[in-house]
């Protein structure tokens, strides 16, 4: 276990490392320097440029340098949490950032929370009660869910809560908490806000996680063990909990690397629409203004979020199921 | 031919049947039967596509929505460039067929403005008096059809000097059905053209990838590690922000589409990888080599036709995700830009809360979205369970 641990860690540094390369290129994809629109620029506004600055700025990100040396400048910086430098701002990128991620991170992970434990149940149920009622209106969810872009599902529930209930949703706390220190009440507030979101953005990979699972559980279902308990006079619950459920519970927690990405799209969006205080806004606020460092440090953020997490869900399965830690069974 | 039972060793009587020797006399199939076994595998498919009413009715909506779009100037009622400044914001005007309990036909009743002058705004009313029945197959606003053709026929238009806004207008008075109709066009020839080159590009790398083997397949099963590890709409959204201002509205277009396809591809690459990582092993594969087959010719030839029906259902369960990604990138105002007109543009009008609250017929455009993004679902569902009819 703890080699496949280590082993799986290792992989993990190889990933991140073309990851960054790849948004280090993106990031050097608008032409010329940043320097240079911004020197253009201010003296466009007939400001003074004061070059000093301009040459401790270029100094320290290494733009004079050769291409790969920037790259390394970048990701030594990188890891010493240093993100670059947001020309828009005129601030080091993480002091724009702020509080951004842990916001980004809090709402992936209770969105990720709410999509397993509304899926579970309903997935579990609609493949043991298939064709039922209630299999029939998860199923409808589940279309539901698929097909709604959630940035729209966000601005129509909007509406509606305008409309109904006089209420306008945005922000994930109370105004009066934004400059606040960390307190008590500041969490409550964070958490009776962050629900909308979660189910805004929780839906459409809920409704994916439904169906898959329940075509897992029922090929499980069809298959001769399942038979073998039942007619062994085991009850309906241990026959479906003990074996059925923890073979398609393999699915369900390998389903983390496809749902953490979608999840995290969706956010974006959907912060946008509803102004919340994470990554999306500034992310599209930053690519307009083609502030290259500040979406690069986002993009980066983002990737390695879903990284760590695809790595949890390896380690989880690998805890759950014997086959997978025992090597080359695992490249089938 | 005796009745009487044989004693032991006692010999049969010579007997020969004079009609034609028939091998299948015992089990004779029934005409059904006999239908069955001798159709092919794709009309098979069709047979269990059709049981499947879901997929097959949406199937016939794609089909109609494709139609409408080809000839899009035909059906919506406006230019897609026509203002209307009389009626700025004017709310979506209900069809009515009986005016005073007396059966006309569609008509709407005409609008009454007037000026709220504590808010600053236009009311409309619709006045009994002005009905205003439509008219089918008439002359209106003038258009190029696809940019080429002067003609002015639609298939329906507003009575002379009327309106039909039956969605209402926007903000440049403009009628939100012509701009949905019209947005039609570009919104699902986006998903095509996308999925067209992510369907290019997963099938010669997932079938090199599984053909090959080795270091070929490390590469790619990386490169998808890779491109699956970054958020797809926030990835978008960096390189579409990418594309230079200064292109013209059809380099944007051509741009978004490159972009969306070459995001695509890891699903499809992998699904073909797998197949053929099977199909390679066969005996049908060994006999093509041995002849000296080359491998594009293999694949192409021998490997991808086993399992085309199951490309089809999984291109075309991945259509939607691309007209959703071009409705998400133009609604943020970083896809594709007016003058061009798909359904992500038109929302681009609703980015307000507060102009949605007071106008909401401007939110519209999700319903088509809706029921097109569903209704590749259901076709690409259909399609999955009909693609392997012998299961």
């Amino acid at each position: 276990m703890l080699s496949y641990f280590a082993r799986r860690l290792l992989v993990m540094i190889p990933t991140l490392l073309v990851i960054s390369l790849v948004v280090f290129v993106i990031i050097q994809l608008p032409p010329g320097d940043y320097l240079e629109t911004l020197i253009g620029e201010m003296q466009a506004q007939g400001e003074n440029v004061d070059p000093a600055r301009i040459a401790f700025l270029r100094q320290q990100y290494g733009l004079d340098k050769p291409m790969i040396e920037q790259y390394w400048v970048w990701l030594f910086g990188l890891l010493h949490g240093d993100l670059g430098y947001s020309f828009e701002f005129e601030l080091p990128v993480v002091e724009v950032i702020g509080d951004r991620f842990w916001f980004t991170a809090l709402l992936a992970l209770s969105t990720t929370l709410f999509t397993y434990v509304v899926s579970f149940p309903i997935g579990i149920y609609s493949a043991v009660r298939q064709y039922s009622i209630g299999d029939y209106a998860a199923t409808f969810i589940g279309y539901f869910g698929l097909a709604m872009p959630n940035f729209l599902f966000a601005l129509v529930l909007l509406y509606y809560a305008n409309v109904w209930f006089d209420l306008s949703i945005g922000g994930l706390m109370d105004p009066k908490y934004l400059d606040a220190p960390w307190s008590l009440e500041k969490v409550g507030s964070v958490i009776s806000h962050l629900w909308i979101p979660m189910i805004v953005i929780g839906t459409s990979g809920t409704a994916a996680m439904i169906r898959r699972l329940r075509a897992n559980m029922l090929d499980e279902l069809q298959k001769q063990y399942v038979v073998t308990a039942r007619a062994k006079g085991l009850s309906p619950v241990k026959a479906i909990v003990k074996y059925p459920l923890r073979m398609s519970l393999n699915h369900f927690i390998s389903d983390i690397g496809q749902i953490l990405p979608a999840v995290i799209s969706g956010a974006a969006l959907v912060s946008i629409v509803m102004d919340l205080p994470t990554n999306g806004p500034l992310l599209l606020r930053s690519l307009q203004s083609q502030d290259m460092f500040l979406a690069g440090a986002f993009l980066m953020f983002e990737a390695v979020l879903v990284v760590i997490g695809v790595f949890i869900s390896d380690v989880l399965l690998a805890m759950l199921d014997p086959r997978i830690r025992l090597g080359e069974g695992a490249t089938k | 031919m005796s009745d009487r039972d044989l004693l032991p060793g006692e010999r049969l009587d010579h007997y020969v049947n004079d009609g034609p020797f028939d091998p299948y006399e015992v089990e004779k199939l029934t005409p059904q039967q006999e239908r069955y076994y001798r159709a092919s595998e794709w009309r098979i498919m069709w047979w269990r596509f059709c049981r499947h009413r879901v997929a097959l009715w949406s199937g016939v909506f794609l089909l109609l929505v494709y139609a409408s779009v080809v000839i899009c100037e035909f059906v919506a009622p406006y230019n897609l460039h026509s203002r209307d400044i009389q009626h700025i914001f004017a709310p979506p005007q209900t069809l009515h067929f009986f005016h005073e309990g007396e059966f006309i036909g569609p008509f709407v009743y005409g609008f009454d403005t007037e000026m709220d002058m504590e808010n600053l705004q236009r009311v409309y009313k619709p006045n009994p008096d002005k009905v205003q029945p439509l008219r089918f197959f008439c002359r209106g606003d003038p258009y190029k059809f696809w940019g080429q053709v002067d003609a002015d026929l639609h298939l329906f238009c507003p009575a002379e000097r009327g309106t039909a806004f039956l969605f209402g207008t926007d903000r440049l008075g403009r009628d939100m059905m012509s701009r949905i109709i019209y947005g039609a066009r570009i919104s699902l020839t986006i998903g095509l053209i996308a999925v067209a080159i992510s369907f290019v590009l997963g099938v010669v790398i997932g079938g090199a990838a599984g053909y090959f083997g080795g270091f070929i397949d490390a590469l790619t099963l990386r490169s998808i590690e890779i491109i699956r590890s970054f958020p797809e709409i926030p990835l978008f959204m960096t390189l579409s922000a990418l594309l230079p201002v200064t292109w013209s509205p059809i380099g944007v277009f051509a741009g978004i589409s490159i972009i969306i396809g070459f995001l695509e591809w890891p699903g499809l690459a992998r699904a073909v990888r797998a197949k053929i990582l099977s199909l390679r092993e066969e005996d049908f594969t060994t006999a093509a080599q041995l002849m000296g087959a080359s491998p594009a010719r293999i694949i192409g030839r021998h490997l991808l036709p086993s399992f085309t029906s199951h490309l089809i259902a999984s291109v075309t369960l991945s259509i939607p995700t691309a007209i959703l990604g071009e409705t998400a990138l133009s609604y943020l105002g970083i896809g594709l830009r007016a003058p061009v007109t798909s359904w992500g543009v038109v929302l681009n009008e609703a980015q307000d809360i507060t102009v949605v609250a007071v106008f909401p017929w401007l939110l519209l455009p999700v319903v088509p979205l809706f029921l097109v993004v569903l209704a590749f679902n259901f076709l690409g569902d259909g399609l999955r369970d009909a693609a392997d009819p012998y299961k």
